[in-house]
C-alpha cells in the first residue's frame, strides 16, 4: 500500500462523522469549530495545551501508582477482616473460574488506564521537542484507543454500588486507593479536556519522508 | 460536497485530507502512517455481526445468576434484575436507579438504536440525519457505562469471602453480561457514521 498525496493545506478537511469538506479556521485559544452540516467538534484550541497537560499527566502517574498499591476497600465483621486492591478484585475472578471476566476488569481498571497516562506522558515529552520525532505520531494514533477501554470511572460507580450491598452485611472500611481513584478519575478527566491533538500533528514529523526536507520541515504542495 | 465526492480520503488517526494514487481505493496516510479508505472497510458487515454477537449473548446475560451468595442457610443466586431489586431501600434506591440504567436500559437501547442505524444507513435513508447521528454519538459515549455491573460483583465477590459464614462468587451469566459490553462497544468502533449521509450527499450536488 503507497502513501496518498497530502493536499497541501492542512486546514482543509473533511468531518469525520458526515464527510463534508470544509476548511478548519484559525481559532482563539478556548474557541471551538463545529461541523455546518452535523455539528460535530472539528477542533477545540486549547490553551496552553502541553504545559497543561504534561502537569496533569505527571499527577496521574503519582495518583495510578499509589491507587494500585494500597488495599481500596476492606471489610470487617464480627472480628474478621478482609481487603482488596484492584488487581486483588480481578485476580478473585480468575481464580475462580471468571478467567476472561478477570482479564477484561485487569484490562479496563489497570491495564488501559496505564496506557492512556503512559502514552499521554509520552507524546507530551515528545511534542515539547522543536521537531517531534515520527514516534510521537505513532503513539498519538493509538491513544485514543487507550481512553475508550480506560474505565476507571466506570469502575469507581462500580465500587460505590458493591459497597452499598456490602454494607448490609458488614462493616465497611474505605480505604485509601477509594479516595486517591475518585481524584485520578478527575485528573484523567482534566488531562483529556487539556490536550490538543491537532496542535501536535500540525508540528510532527510526517511519515512519508517524501514530505520532509533536510530540516524535517513539510514540504507538501498544494494539489489541489 | 464530500472528501469522497473529490477522491479525498480523511485520516481517523489525524485528521489529514489526502489523496490515494490514481485507480487506488485505499493508501497510507502519509502524516501518520494509518492504513485509509473511503468509508471503514466493511462497516455494514463488521457491524452486523458484532451487534448479532451481542444480542445472542444478551439473552443468558439477562436470565443466568451473575452473583451466588452462600450462607449457612445455603446458596443464592441472583440475576441482574434481581440485583436491581435487591438493592431497592429506602436509601440504596439511587444506586438501584443507576445499575437499572447500566445494566438493563443501556445495553437494550444500544442493541436497538445500533440495528435502526444500520437498517436506515443500508436502506439508504436520507431523514433525520442530523438525529441519527445524535443517536450515534450518544451510543459511542454512553455504552462503556453498562460496565458498571461488572465491576460491581467483582469487588463484592473479592471482598465477601467470610467462609464459612458467608461468601460471594461470581455466576455463569457474568461472562455473557461482560460480553454484552465488549460486542456493543466493538459494533460502535466498526459503524461508520459517515454511511448515514452518503444517500443525502449523492443527492445534493453541492451542500449549501
Amino acid at each position: 500500500m503507497s502513501y496518498n498525496q497530502p493536499v497541501g493545506d492542512t486546514s482543509l478537511i473533511a468531518c469525520l462523522h458526515c464527510d463534508l469538506l470544509q476548511r478548519i479556521p484559525e481559532l482563539a485559544p478556548g474557541a471551538s469549530a463545529r461541523c455546518p452540516r452535523c455539528n460535530k467538534e472539528l477542533w477545540r484550541h486549547r490553551e496552553d495545551s502541553l504545559n497543561r497537560t504534561l502537569a496533569l499527566t505527571l499527577a496521574a502517574v503519582v495518583l495510578y501508582i499509589v491507587a494500585n498499591s494500597v488495599p481500596m476497600l476492606g471489610l470487617t465483621i464480627v472480628g474478621r477482616d478482609a481487603s482488596t486492591t484492584v488487581i486483588g478484585g480481578a485476580q478473585h475472578l480468575w481464580d475462580n473460574g471468571q478467567k476472561i471476566v478477570g482479564v477484561l476488569v485487569l484490562f479496563t481498571a489497570v491495564v488501559a488506564p496505564a496506557l492512556q497516562i503512559g502514552l499521554m506522558l509520552a507524546i507530551v515529552l515528545g511534542a515539547r521537542l522543536e521537531r517531534p520525532p515520527r514516534w510521537v505520531g505513532t503513539l498519538l494514533r493509538y491513544h485514543p484507543t487507550t481512553r475508550i477501554w480506560s474505565m476507571i470511572e466506570v469502575m469507581m460507580v462500580g465500587v460505590l454500588v458493591a459497597l452499598v450491598k456490602i454494607a448490609d452485611y458488614a462493616t465497611v472500611i474505605p480505604g485509601m486507593a477509594l479516595f486517591v481513584l475518585w481524584v485520578l478519575v478527575f485528573i484523567l478527566a482534566g488531562m483529556s479536556a487539556s490536550f490538543d491533538s491537532r496542535e501536535v500533528w500540525e508540528r510532527v514529523q510526517w511519515a512519508d519522508e517524501a514530505w520532509s526536507d533536510a530540516d524535517g520541515n513539510t514540504v507538501a504542495e498544494e494539489t489541489s | 460536497m464530500t472528501a469522497m465526492q473529490q477522491g479525498l480520503q480523511s485520516c481517523e488517526g489525524c485528521g489529514l485530507l489526502s489523496r490515494p494514487a490514481p485507480g487506488d481505493h485505499e493508501g497510507r496516510c502519509p502524516r501518520c502512517d494509518e492504513e485509509l479508505a473511503f468509508r471503514k472497510p466493511a462497516s455494514f458487515q463488521r457491524t452486523w455481526a458484532y451487534l448479532l454477537a451481542a444480542t445472542i449473548c444478551y439473552i443468558p446475560a439477562n436470565v443466568l445468576p451473575v452473583l451466588t451468595t452462600t450462607t449457612a442457610a445455603g446458596a443464592e443466586s441472583d440475576t441482574i434484575m434481581q440485583g436491581v431489586v435487591l438493592l431497592w431501600s429506602p436509601t440504596g434506591w439511587p444506586l438501584s436507579i443507576i445499575v437499572l440504567v447500566a445494566s438493563i436500559m443501556i445495553p437494550s437501547a444500544k442493541i436497538l438504536a445500533l440495528g435502526y442505524l444500520l437498517i436506515t444507513a443500508q436502506q439508504g435513508s436520507v431523514a433525520n440525519n442530523g438525529q441519527r447521528v445524535r443517536m450515534y454519538r450518544m451510543v459511542e459515549f454512553i455504552g462503556r457505562w453498562s460496565m458498571v455491573d461488572v465491576f460491581v460483583d467483582t469487588f463484592t465477590a473479592a471482598l465477601i469471602q467470610l467462609q464459612p459464614l458467608m461468601s460471594v462468587e461470581p455466576g455463569p451469566g457474568l461472562i455473557f453480561f461482560a460480553a454484552v459490553v465488549v460486542f456493543t462497544m466493538l459494533a460502535v468502533e466498526s459503524f461508520d457514521p459517515r454511511l448515514i449521509w452518503d444517500s443525502t450527499s449523492s443527492k445534493e450536488v453541492t451542500y449549501a
